[in-house]
């Protein structure tokens, strides 16, 4: 079990790692896929089927979507300047705050003996309903923010006004020869 | 080592990754996969959590929200990044600092 985790982990790191290392943003956004699937198959071993099955459909799945779509929109632009901070000072920065972070976590890693816990929908729907209530109006924010960022900016009235007469001058009938334009046109004609 | 201090190791290494490409990425979209690398770790963190403490039925529905939550981080910034790219014509960081021009 500790082998099949210690691979699995690795796996995952490395997607991760390659996620954001890769040039090409479409790779960058499967490899992101790939650490969603390798993390729901150790969410499953640990015992969290449910949650899972939400990341493996919603992690590997609907945001990999999201992704693909913001790329072929957006164009999958390369940019290959320096970053704005120095590459060093980012791997301190990061290492300071993982070995802050383990120190606090792995020394205080005891192992509880399981109690008795209420079913997951009775935790999910009654002690943690609150957060259900929050996520309820977050995804209805979220909507309505994205309808508001999508949509395509309007024109300016000046604009407006220029493509109309356009449009009326494309449209207007072929002007109708009077007396005058027919003896102006003889005249050319001699 | 047990496998729950592996799956330590692995959110410890997934919020790592992701602090550094936060720092180091200057693509918009970039920034948003690190932040979904973050959320993952954050995930990961909680379920091992329950785990550890016997409630895994517990981190299953806190991981729920941040399952939610991080989907709707990665949907309005990738919304904000195809306005700036509309905008702007780059994904470039830096290109955001208009002010001193």
């Amino acid at each position: 079990m500790v082998v099949l985790f210690t691979v699995l982990s690795a796996a995952m790191l490395i997607c991760a790692f390659m996620a954001f290392r890769t040039p090409r943003l479409l790779i960058s956004a499967l490899w992101l896929a790939g650490c969603s699937a390798i993390l729901s198959i150790l969410l499953y071993l640990m015992g969290a089927y449910r949650v899972a099955v939400i990341e493996l459909s919603v992690g590997a799945g609907l945001v990999t979507v999201l992704f693909v779509f913001a790329i072929s929109i957006a164009g999958d632009e390369t940019i290959e300047a320096r970053s704005i901070i120095p590459k060093s000072i980012a791997v301190v920065i990061s290492l300071v705050s993982i070995i802050l972070l383990g120190f606090m976590t792995i020394s205080s890693l005891v192992l509880l003996p399981a109690t008795v816990e209420a079913p997951f929908s009775e935790v999910l729907w009654q002690q943690r309903g609150l957060d259900m209530v929050v996520q309820s109006g977050l995804m209805f924010a979220a909507i309505v923010g994205l309808m508001g960022l999508l949509a395509e900016a309007k024109a300016p009235v000046h604009e407006k006004q220029a493509v109309k007469a356009k449009g009326s001058q494309l449209t207007q009938p072929a002007v109708k020869a009077t007396p005058a334009t027919a003896h102006a046109s003889q005249e050319v004609k001699a | 080592m047990t496998a729950l201090q592996v799956a330590v190791v692995g959110v410890l290494g997934l919020i790592g990754i992701g602090v550094y490409g936060l720092l180091i990425t200057r693509n918009l979209i970039k920034v948003v996969v690190a932040l979904q690398i973050l959320g993952k770790g954050a995930l990961l963190a909680l379920v091992a959590a329950g785990a550890v403490s016997g409630k895994i039925n517990l981190g299953q529905s806190l991981a729920v929200v941040v399952i939610v939550v991080d989907t709707v981080v990665a949907v309005v910034a990738l919304a904000m990044a195809l306005q700036v790219k509309r905008r702007l014509g780059t994904l470039d960081v830096k290109e955001l600092s208009t002010l001193k021009k």
